[in-house]
């Protein structure tokens, strides 16, 4: 590194696990940064030599957060393997399982971990502070508090359905392990009505069917209401808008795989045009990594820590690359790719980008959901039988709240012999490539106005935030 | 009382499940009983220098910590050094934080079974070296010694479960505070007894199942998981069953097996999680507190005697077989 200024910037909390960044700052921004993600657990050589259904015991342990999209990963793995899967009514009761969890983290990210950074001291002259304080103080905010009430009795959804949360075994290959009856159907329903009403009376201010409608940013930036309408008009006061612009390269692998079709659907987005995914071109570059062994796609990959933490390395975090390039993950990305115009409009954009595409998740998660629960035919099988066989390989890709999740297992003898996961943050919080490229994060990160004397700049903490790091997950 | 809580080598998710606490919320919970977060990661505003200043602080002994509560396993490698887990932005290893604030702390808590025993990030071959406080496994000692004990002269608290039940915590917490925890309320593996007494058999709803050893076959069936699912229920502690999860759930009741997340070393169980292993047939792991050749006798009585209801809806994903209405008594 280079003679600027050098900022270590860590504990940096209200992000899922451990985050450290390493800024070089020049000129009153930042010049360069590096992520490092300074734990490493080594879950993929826990898995290996063990019954390959023990995956779907430990693979969800990763993340007490993305809990479910651990289980649906390793479940369609399985799944794959065997080359069978779920019954339609069984893959979409897992589909409303994990919406409730991916529906929960985006709440919580919004309401808990991102927003209080808006009532630190440095913005105590905004026209706004006073409000933002009101409703996003750390622990005591009047939106915090109601999120933490309003997700626990979502949650009551998983009880009811997945026995508990975190770390459920109700997904499996073949279906859900709880058959529901026309009772739990009304729960259900009930559940999400109760939902809705707190959405709709305080995280938007207005029906959600009205913010799934706004197709432009200035639509959106004229939304006015809620805790929503709050972050808007800070958002606009403080530049989100422009801060910590993405690359514009965005990857889903397609959330909520149902019978035939997902509820959102997967692709690459590049140079404004949609293709499909070849996950054949990912590759894990580790160059940048305390990880030994060559670059290679997930089925070849490795995971052998290097002990010697060798110097020109920084981080436990492998770097995906897709074609050689870094890709975004995320609700933007999922919704971009998707199409709806509202993420279009913004893609490419920044921390507002990221931000409202999660609120716009919301919205339209809430609506796939209430379908959902409407379409359960209690009648209905909710598990098929999946023989896995003795040797194969398969993968399991899905969405998790912070973007695209993959596992990647090859079974020997009826045994893992092998298995690789990439976590959506390991994709956006990436170090750099053995050509240099920095990761999604880092490179965002560049530009970001930082003031004099400033040990956490604020700019900083907005940004990596907007990408709701999960960093148990990139580690595992 | 004040908290200060680290993350340590895990997923997290036991915060996450306390935050799923009721009636009042965790929040309200923690406030009504007097206690306060001097940091959360997950939940306070403080960041980077702000939080290395109370940490050093903490440690130097000018701010009192009363509570120090670990979640997730300590990472003792790579050769010792910790530096598998490194607390960002201090340079130093969490295992080198941990031994220096927890001499510290009034109370030491091990917030879920990776904190109290090693749990799932010890698992395999424990890539990480990773190892729960005061306990290795089931054995004494960790990264602390077995005789370390907090200020006040409790030792670890082992909040044991993965995740912790959100009750688990608070009323540890709570208990604490109010003055009202002493070693004499902790089983021999450091557990609080206020759940630690009770089994998850315990008002399992699969009971009349297991009281006719009518078997679940597959995941999915109705009947008793414990001859073929893995379900350990009639020797794993906790009341899960007693006081559900998230509403109305519980292992069990969502359909799977209780896999004894409370237990030390709960994650090698040395078969798979969801396949019973059997000698000549017969399941390895029966009742604890029983003699087995009574339980043998028991079981092949009992499952002589199923009555056809039972025996059906236990391979079945919904009640087939209702149960028998009798008539009332004629009043004359």
């Amino acid at each position: 590194m280079s003679d600027a200024p050098r900022l270590v910037v860590g504990p940096f909390n209200r992000v899922e696990g451990d985050l450290e960044v390493q800024l070089e700052i020049a000129a009153g921004q930042v010049a360069s940064a590096r992520v490092n993600a300074p734990l490493f657990r080594g879950f993929e050589r826990m898995l290996e030599g063990r019954d390959p259904r023990d995956a779907l015991t430990l693979t969800p342990r990763i993340c007490g957060i993305c809990s479910i999209s651990q289980s649906t990963a390793a479940a369609q793995a399985l799944a794959a393997v065997a080359g069978a899967g779920p019954t339609p009514q069984g893959a979409a009761m897992a589909a409303l399982i994990h919406a409730v969890e991916n529906v929960s983290d985006h709440l919580f990210h919004f309401t808990l971990f991102f927003m209080p950074d808006f009532t630190r001291p440095c913005y105590s002259g905004r026209p706004w502070y006073l409000h933002a304080v009101e409703r996003f103080a750390a622990m005591t905010g009047a939106a915090g508090r109601g999120a933490v009430e309003a997700r626990a009795r979502l949650m009551h959804i998983l009880g009811l359905m997945a026995g508990k949360w975190p770390h459920t075994l109700a997904i499996q290959p073949g279906g859900v392990t709880r058959t529901p009856g026309p009772r739990d159907k009304l729960r259900i329903e009930t559940g999400l009505r109760q939902f809705r009403r707190y959405l709709e009376a305080e995280l938007f201010g207005g029906r959600l069917e009205d913010f799934v409608a706004l197709a432009t940013p200035e639509a959106l930036a004229g939304w006015g209401r809620g805790d929503v309408g709050l972050f808007l008009e800070i958002a606009a006061d403080t530049g989100l808008a422009d801060l910590g612009r993405g690359t514009g390269r965005y990857l889903s692998f397609g959330a909520y795989s149902l019978a035939g079709a997902h509820g959102f659907a997967p692709g690459l987005w590049r140079a404004g045009a949609r293709a499909p995914v070849d996950p054949g071109a990912i590759v894990e570059d580790l160059s940048h990594a305390w990880m030994l062994g060559p670059g290679a796609h997930p089925y070849e990959g490795i995971t052998e820590p290097d002990q010697t933490m060798r110097a020109e390395a920084y981080s436990w975090c492998k770097a995906p690359r897709l074609g050689g390039e870094t890709v975004e993950v995320g609700a933007l990305a999922r919704q971009v790719v998707d199409g709806h115009p509202l993420a279009r409009s913004l893609a490419g954009g920044g921390v507002l980008a990221r931000v409202a595409a999660r609120l716009l998740e919301i919205a339209r998660t809430q609506i796939l959901m209430e379908r959902w629960a409407a379409e359960i035919r209690p009648e209905a099988a909710f598990m098929a039988a999946v023989e896995l066989p003795k040797d194969g390989r398969g993968a399991g890709l899905a969405e998790a709240a912070r973007g695209a999740l993959g596992h990647w297992i090859r079974i020997e003898g009826g045994r893992i012999a092998a298995y690789q996961i990439i976590a959506p943050t390991t994709w956006n919080f990436s170090p750099r490539d053995a050509a240099g490229q920095p990761g999604p994060l880092e490179a965002a990160l560049v530009g970001a106005p930082v003031g004099p004397g400033d040990e956490s700049p604020v700019s900083v903490q907005h940004i990596v935030r907007s990408f709701d790091p999960c960093m148990v997950c990139t580690v595992h | 009382m004040n908290i200060l809580w680290l993350q340590a080598s895990g997923c997290g998710g036991c915060t996450m499940s306390a935050l799923c606490a009721e009636d009042p919320d965790f929040l309200d919970t923690l406030a009504g009983a007097g206690l306060a977060f001097l940091w959360h990661p997950a939940l306070s505003l403080a960041s980077g220098a702000e939080v290395l200043a109370l940490l050093k602080s903490i440690e130097c002994g000018e701010t009192a910590l009363d509570i120090l509560a670990i979640e997730g396993a300590v990472a003792r490698g790579p050769r010792g050094t910790g530096r598998f887990q490194m607390l960002s932005g201090t340079g130093r290893a969490m295992l080198d934080w941990v031994q220096a604030l927890a001499p510290m702390a009034a109370h030491v808590v091990a917030v879920g079974s990776c904190a109290a025993y090693g749990g799932v990030t010890s698992a395999g071959g424990n890539p990480s070296d990773a190892v729960g406080l005061a306990c290795e496994g089931a054995h004494p000692g960790g990264v602390l010694s077995a005789s370390f004990r907090a200020r006040a002269g409790l030792p670890v608290i082992n909040i044991a479960g993965c995740p912790t039940h959100p009750g688990w915590v608070t009323e540890t917490l709570m208990l604490l505070a109010a003055g009202r925890l002493g070693a004499e309320d902790l089983d021999p593996l450091g557990r609080p007894l206020f759940y630690a007494q009770h089994l998850v058999h315990h008002g399992c709803p699969k009971n009349e199942y297991y009281e006719y050893k009518a078997s679940a076959v597959v995941l999915s069936d109705l009947g008793c998981m414990m001859e073929h699912l893995g379900c350990v229920g009639t020797q794993a502690v906790g009341d899960c069953n007693i006081r559900p999860w998230n509403g109305e759930g519980s292992c069990t009741r969502g359909g799977y097996p209780c896999i004894a997340c409370t237990a030390p070393e709960f994650e090698e169980p040395r078969h798979p999680f969801t396949e019973t292993p059997k000698v000549a047939g017969i399941p390895v792991g029966l009742p604890a507190d029983m003699p087995k050749a009574w339980f043998m006798a028991l079981a092949s009585l009992s499952k002589a005697a199923t009555p056809e209801r039972i025996a059906k809806n236990a391979t079945a994903s919904r009640i087939e077989v209702l149960p028998t209405i009798r008539k009332p008594k004629d009043r004359r």
